[in-house]
């Protein structure tokens, strides 16, 4: 077996990589001091800049790993020398059914400039099933219990050919809720119950094909999550599992992952799964807002100039078009990785490559973590970030993109920058509404949630026809929303928001309001001189590495 | 237990009050008379119309006036060939889908409609519901009189009706579903803790938006319907 070979991680270009006042671990951990100029963050769909006190850390995303030059030239090498498992083409014969899984389009954020990764292996993997006889092929996106994806995103994601030759009866979106179209594979030692998509479970092959943005997506997760429904999901979304992950982006440390990682031996055992993952570096931004992904200190005359002229832009046009702005501007994603075979084995080296993008060594906790929320989160593509995705984000993945110690102490304070404004997806989002608006106002408590509430919801024979013949996110998925944020909630003292258009929302999040981010500091400070201020300058994403 | 309160024309199945009524015009004793109560019906449409807009009750007693004159025995008689040949036939894909998964959730699943007992009768062992609330025809000497029994089942009427339903079976409203497509069915969808509109008018659905009530779609979607989803 050999692999093929890749770029190294390129060390920061000097126009992206930050020049001054660095301290301790790594220049991508910058130490302001008095003369540093504001930060830029993002304020939901809204430009902001913070004014930091001298010494607070900042923490910038390491700069894009070079691409691979000939993706396609690296799917067929993956296909051909697979980790741990027969070439694919070993694995096929004529007349056998085959089943291909694909991510949804939670992955990449925001979607990918086509054409996506997603089309590019498909094209390579179905002419090699072509070329040995198989055409008993159907093509499922592993939406698990997120909404089904329209017509037009799943074109821009598997490209016209292969949408005009497979959809709908061919290319399709999972569906857990359908009766008849879920089988049970088995239950783990822990009782963990397996249960997947039919169309899955009895192919002769399945190969997923996924997308890897960060290192808690990917490996086990592919099958045993993207392709199962609300029974299986049970036994890992729930509030005692969330709050054993430490964190959810460091798969050897989330109770989450471990227990994904028992259904998914027990789906490896069952099924003949080919895996085929990919990697892609974290540029979100092309020109001209690539400035950023910079040290403000750093910036030109004109890219201050234009980030000025964004922020008022922003500031003045209508929300509706804020959002058309950033959602309709696919990312200029590069490939880095390219990894097929056996389910674990590719897997590591995913997350070598996820790893190698996103780590920034970071010594030291601090007592204050202040981030923006920016506009989209893996549930809002194409639609509004509504309130309860804000606490996901804060909560759940900014809190969480760390490895080793949380970038702030126990009981520490969080300042995140959002409007929370009362505003849902009324179709995306439906079974949300309700739960915002009828269970949070009852308790905050997850246990008390799951236990009172989370059947009621899951089985609401509305929300679930809208899950299955609309575009809705299943009404379980409110709850597990909820749960994301649960090890963040239990670690942090306080989250304080700057920046509210009203303060029922954050009430009902569990949050404190601020007018403006000095008062935010003070409230958070709690009469300590001098705290110990990080702040992650995201998107594009990064990840601590921290030590104490 | 909650229940769940369908209605049924134009919710779980295209067809209204009308096509049901055309079809027994259509099949009496001998051409003739089904000429002629055609003209009959016909020459009353401008009435129906207008109660139609104003007055959902006054409507269904236009309407039902028609069957006057036809004998007991002919309605429970042609009862079958009517609910195949016109309810069945306009189910929509989905619909008995929703039914059985309210059943499977241990639901009572009550049509409350406008339509006539003796086809109610049929959808629910078709559908597999529970029971229904329906209207009656007035029978004297073995013919229908073209009155209703009281209560007719239209309009704010049914809100009472699916409460005294509710009450009697044990149910607490607060847990029951109401699904409709009609503006005219906001009192019955109000009363129940879990309000769903189905295929809705474009008056329901920016009413379903305004309270973020559950939008489902059994049958096809109006483009105004599909623009009004997409606004924030």
């Amino acid at each position: 077996m050999s692999m093929i070979s890749f770029p190294p991680p390129s060390s920061p270009p000097s126009d992206l990589a930050p020049r001054a006042r660095t301290r301790g671990s790594h220049p991508l951990v910058v130490t302001l001091d008095k003369k540093s100029a504001p930060r830029a963050a993002f304020s939901g769909d809204q430009l902001v800049e913070i004014d930091l006190p001298a010494g607070t850390r900042c923490i910038y995303p390491r700069p894009p790993i070079e691409a691979l030059k000939d993706v396609d030239a690296a799917i067929r090498f993956a296909c051909n020398h697979p980790l741990g498992s027969d070439p694919l083409h070993a694995k096929l014969r004529p007349g056998m059914k085959v089943v291909i899984a694909i991510d949804d389009i939670s992955l990449p954020l925001p979607p990918m400039r086509r054409p996506d990764v997603r089309e590019r292996v498909l094209t390579v993997v179905l002419d090699l099933l072509a070329d040995h006889g198989v055409e008993d092929v159907e093509i499922i996106i592993a939406t698990s219990i997120h909404r089904r994806m329209t017509a037009d995103e799943v074109r821009h994601i598997v490209g016209d050919r292969i949408f005009g030759a497979y959809w709908p009866d061919r290319l399709y979106n999972h569906d857990a809720e359908d009766p008849r179209g879920m089988k049970l594979v088995g239950s783990t030692d822990q009782g963990e119950v397996v249960e997947l998509n039919r169309k899955a479970v009895e192919s002769d092959l399945l190969i997923y094909v996924n997308l890897n943005l960060v290192p808690m997506d990917g490996g086990h997760k592919s099958v045993a999550v993207g392709l199962c429904g609300y029974k299986s999901l049970r036994a890992h979304h729930n509030p005692f599992v969330m709050r054993e992950c430490h964190s959810y982006m460091d798969p050897v440390k989330s109770a989450l992952a471990t227990s994904v990682e028992r259904m998914g031996r027990l789906v490896e055992k069952a099924l003949n799964v080919f895996h085929i993952e990919t990697t892609v570096n974290n540029r979100m931004f092309d020109r001209p807002l690539e400035f950023l992904h910079k040290n403000e200190d750093d910036w030109s005359g004109t890219e201050r100039a234009s980030f000025k002229a964004m922020a008022f832009t922003l500031s003045r046009v209508p929300q509706a078009a804020r959002q058309a702005i950033f959602q309709r501007v696919p990312s200029p994603y590069g490939v880095t990785g390219v990894f097929a075979g056996e389910c674990e084995a590719v897997h590591d080296k995913t997350l070598e490559r996820c790893n190698a993008q996103y780590l920034v060594p970071v010594q030291g906790q601090a007592d204050i973590l202040v981030s923006g929320i920016p506009y989209i989160s893996p549930y809002n593509v194409n639609s509004f970030l509504n309130p309860l995705l804000v606490q996901v984000l804060a909560q759940g993945y900014l809190f969480n993109l760390y490895r080793g110690l949380p970038l702030v102490r126990k009981g520490g304070a969080m300042i995140v920058f959002h409007p929370c404004t009362d505003q849902f997806d009324k179709e995306h989002h439906a079974p949300y509404i309700e739960f915002v608006h009828d269970v949070l106002p009852q308790t905050r408590d997850a246990v008390v949630m799951h236990k009172k509430f989370e059947e009621k919801f899951a089985t609401n024979p509305a929300y679930i026809e809208m899950y299955r013949k609309g575009h809705a996110y299943h009404p379980a998925h409110p709850f597990y929303m909820w749960y994301w944020g649960e090890a963040g909630r239990q670690h942090l003292g306080r989250v304080i928001v700057v920046g509210a258009d009203n303060d029922y929302i954050p009430k009902l999040l569990g949050y404190e309001t601020a007018r403006t981010f000095a008062e935010a500091l003070s409230m958070a400070s709690g009469g300590k001189r001098d705290p110990e201020i990080t702040m992650m300058h995201i998107p594009p994403i990064a990840m601590a590495d921290v030590t104490a | 237990m909650p229940a769940s309160f369908f209605d049924v024309d134009g919710t779980l199945v295209r067809t209204n009050l009308l096509h049901p009524t055309v079809f027994y015009l259509a099949n009496q004793n001998n051409p003739l008379s089904s000429l002629r109560a055609i003209a009959r019906a016909a020459l009353g449409g401008p009435r129906m119309a207008v109660a139609e807009m104003l007055d959902r009750r006054r409507f269904n007693e236009l309407l039902f006036a028609v069957y006057a004159g036809i004998s007991q025995d002919r309605l429970l008689l042609l009862a079958d060939e009517a609910f195949d040949t016109v309810v069945r036939r306009a189910i929509y894909p989905g619909a008995r889908d929703l039914v059985q998964r309210c059943r499977a959730e241990g639901h009572d699943v009550v049509f409350v409609s406008g339509a006539l007992d003796f086809l109610m009768d049929r959808l629910v062992a078709h559908m597999g519901a529970t029971a229904h609330v329906s209207n009656r025809l007035e029978i004297k000497d073995g013919h229908a009189t073209g009155k209703l029994l009281r209560p007719i089942v239209a309009g704010p009427e049914k809100a009472r009706l699916v409460r005294e339903w509710a009450r009697d079976h044990g149910h607490d409203l607060a847990d029951c579903f109401g699904y409709s497509d009609s503006y005219s069915d906001v009192p019955m969808l109000s009363v129940v803790g879990h309000p769903c509109v189905v295929n809705p008018d474009l008056r329901l659905h920016k009413l379903a938006r305004t309270y973020a009530w559950p939008v489902i779609s059994l049958g096809v979607r109006s483009r105004a319907a599909q623009l009004l989803e997409r606004l924030p």
